[in-house]
């Protein structure tokens, strides 16, 4: 899966999982950037992305996730 | 954007990424009926709390949800420092697991030390709830799932000391306390468990992670199975069922097939999963769940597969049987009337598509599982909790016959020519008491459960019941009617606030099945008798509307009301004058006082 592919798809995540289809995301975006991601939505999110790509985070794997991207380099390995 | 992705079974990745826009959308909707629900933690409540609040506002229900400290709920209830209190819940959920069972038995104690054990485990848990029950609202509990592994194997099931038969036990203690208090409602999440598989369900990874107590994908099935109970609680079961019979009922198309050709019974599987099904639904008729054919047949026909000597069904469990080629949206608002009941107390269960598309467009109210295969049809019921039952009164076991008896005074009806002379052949009794513990309950249901002939639309919960026992300030009545052709139980309530020489009347409702009977007068009459015993000269009405309630809206002028004001929402003050005496306006029953 290339890199805009998975960059849209998590793009789209944002959008539902905010309800605000206007947002945009970059790499440099994190928590403090959207008022409503907190650690509960944050599960969500991964949740979610989960999901949508076929994945299974390991507890590990989403300890020090900085901004998103972090969450796309990780995606990105995992799904291949 | 559709609400249908809360249909079971659930898309739940969809409801956790679009819960804000299915919130927005459900809240949108009119006539939700505000409730303050606490949720207690032992274990995260998290985004549990946002399901909650979808599945309810999909009930009709809008929550204010207070969430609890993380794992506070025992401290929270049993020393409330006055937050509870003052946030007045109409209802409490204890959100709890097994992870938070403390003390467990340990290896090598014996059958008396375990048992013993869970007493104090579960005397932790009940002591919760008693003080939740303290703040005068029913209170939801989860049981417990099993834990997700055993050191000795099946041991753990069987030993004095297994964990798995600890848990066993203390699910059984609670079980007994649920059943044996009032106003306690078990939330069975060992079954939830069951339901989805252990391994799926207890994920280690929600747990460590989010001290969730489940996976997250199976919090909507929690949240969908608390707010179950709490809206059965509230009256907002669904009540009837219009069912189809070709490929629903049965397998084939009778009117070709005949009763001999279609599938049913022990011979084939799929006749074996139809006759299961047929069971399932007589045994929702015998919790009080009224069934209905709604079929595109000859009427001959569609009776001759219920006359089948196997027939689990037959065609006296059907209160109205609609087999004609009308449109089947048109059969059902015609069944709703003929009932007395709102079209979205209906369930619609038909195995064509076409069929449930147009009633989901003709009736938007009316609940329209999707069906598959007959094999998966009673789950289809099942797993929505359309008939959650909180309270099993004597009632609804008794519903279908009162609704049958119904069909027979109709026709009685039609042979007289005068409205008066037809009511007083039906040799009524009516029988008026004021509140007292053993008819409580169904004097709540009752309350919490009508909509149209309801002048206030205030509801009670059982402890608001309970204390207006044996109040001097209040003057409560109920209602029962018999006649020749049955009992119809406790159809009419009314509560009046005294205040000096004035009364309001601050509730009354009544059984729509009684509509028409002048039970509404004999009411009257008894509350007017009452009402003046204590010294009441004005007696003041209101009318509150609702979507549901215009039946009633000039009610209170039919009964000699004078309407004394009324606002552009149509909310309308009457009073009645009682310093002169009172003429009784119901002349058509014997009247008994109790």
């Amino acid at each position: 899966m290339d890199k805009q592919t998975i960059f849209d798809a998590v793009q789209q995540i944002f959008r539902d999982n905010f309800d605000d289809e206007e947002l945009e995301i970059t790499r440099e975006t994190c928590a403090d950037d959207i008022e409503d991601w907190d650690s509960l939505e944050q599960i969500n999110l991964l949740t979610a992305m989960e999901k949508k790509f076929s994945i299974k985070f390991k507890l590990e794997d989403v300890r020090g996730l900085k901004n998103v991207g972090d969450l796309l380099d990780l995606i990105e390995r995992m799904a291949g | 954007m559709s609400v249908n992705v809360l249909d079971y079974p659930f898309d739940a990745s969809m409801i956790l990424q679009k819960k804000r826009a299915i919130k927005r959308e459900l809240s949108a909707r009119e006539g939700l009926l505000p409730k303050k629900v606490a949720v207690l933690s032992g274990v995260t409540v998290g985004v549990f709390k946002d399901l909650l609040e979808i599945y309810l506002l999909a009930n009709g229900i809008r929550p204010e949800i207070h969430e609890g400290e993380y794992a506070l709920f025992y401290e929270e209830l049993v020393f409330d420092d006055g937050t509870l209190a003052a946030f007045a819940p109409d209802l409490i959920y204890l959100h709890t697991s097994m992870r938070n069972i403390k003390a467990w038995p340990a290896p090598g104690d014996d059958a008396e030390t375990a048992a013993n054990l869970a007493k104090a485990e579960a005397g932790r848990f009940i002591a919760a709830a008693k003080a939740g029950l303290a703040l005068g609202c029913p209170v939801i509990l989860n049981n417990f799932e099993l834990p997700p592994y055993r050191v000795m194997g099946n041991r753990e099931g069987s030993a004095a000391a297994g964990r798995v038969r600890f848990v066993r036990r203390l699910n059984e203690l609670l079980a007994e306390f649920a059943d044996t208090t009032p106003n306690v409602y078990l939330n069975d999440l060992c079954y939830l468990q069951a339901q989805h598989g252990m391994d799926a369900f207890s994920d280690q990874t929600a747990w460590y992670a989010y001290k969730y107590p489940c996976a997250i994908d199976k919090l909507p099935y929690l949240a969908q199975s608390v707010a179950n109970i709490i809206k059965s609680l509230l009256g907002k079961n669904k009540k009837a069922l219009a069912l189809d019979l070709d490929n629903t009922l049965w397998g084939g198309v009778i009117g070709d097939d005949g009763p001999e050709g279609i599938t049913f019974g022990l011979e084939t599987p799929a006749g074996m999963a139809y006759m299961e099904f047929q069971q399932y639904l007589k045994e929702l008729s015998a919790v009080g769940v009224l069934l209905n054919v709604d079929s595109k047949n000859e009427q001959a026909n569609a009776e001759a597969g219920f006359a089948r000597a196997d027939s689990v069904l037959k065609k006296d469990d059907f209160i109205c049987f609609k087999a004609n080629w009308e449109p089947k949206s048109q059969n059902l608002a015609a069944m709703a009337r003929e009932i007395n009941i709102f079209t979205d107390s209906f369930v619609f269960i038909d195995d064509n598509p076409a069929e449930r598309e147009i009633i989901r467009q003709q009736l938007p109210g009316v609940a329209v599982p999707e069906l598959s295969a007959p094999e998966d049809y009673i789950k289809a019921i099942d797993r929505s909790g359309y008939f959650e039952v909180t309270n099993l009164s004597a009632d609804d076991r008794k519903r279908v016959d009162m609704y049958k008896q119904n069909a027979a005074r109709a026709e009685l009806q039609a042979s007289f020519g005068d409205y008066a002379d037809y009511l007083k052949s039906l040799a009524m009794t009516g029988e008026f008491g004021t509140f007292d513990a053993p008819h409580a309950e169904r004097i709540t249901q009752l309350i919490n459960k009508s909509n149209q002939f309801n002048l206030t639309t205030r509801r009670y919960t059982a402890a608001e019941v309970e204390a207006l026992i044996g109040d001097e300030q209040y003057v409560t009545l109920y209602g029962r009617l018999t006649d020749k052709f049955g009992d119809n139980g406790i159809v009419s309530i009314v509560i009046g606030h005294v205040q000096g020489d004035a009364m309001d009347i601050d509730l009354w409702v009544m059984s729509c099945r009684v509509l028409k009977r002048d039970m509404e007068k004999a009411m009257f009459d008894c509350l007017c008798a009452d009402a003046a015993a204590k010294g009441v000269k004005t007696i003041r009405g209101h009318y509150y509307p609702t979507a549901k309630n215009l039946l009633v809206k000039d009610f209170y002028a039919t009964i000699g009301f004078e309407q004394v004001s009324a606002d552009a929402a149509g909310n309308k003050d009457y009073v009645f004058d009682l310093s002169a005496g009172y003429t009784p306006q119901c002349s058509v029953m014997d009247v008994r006082r109790v």
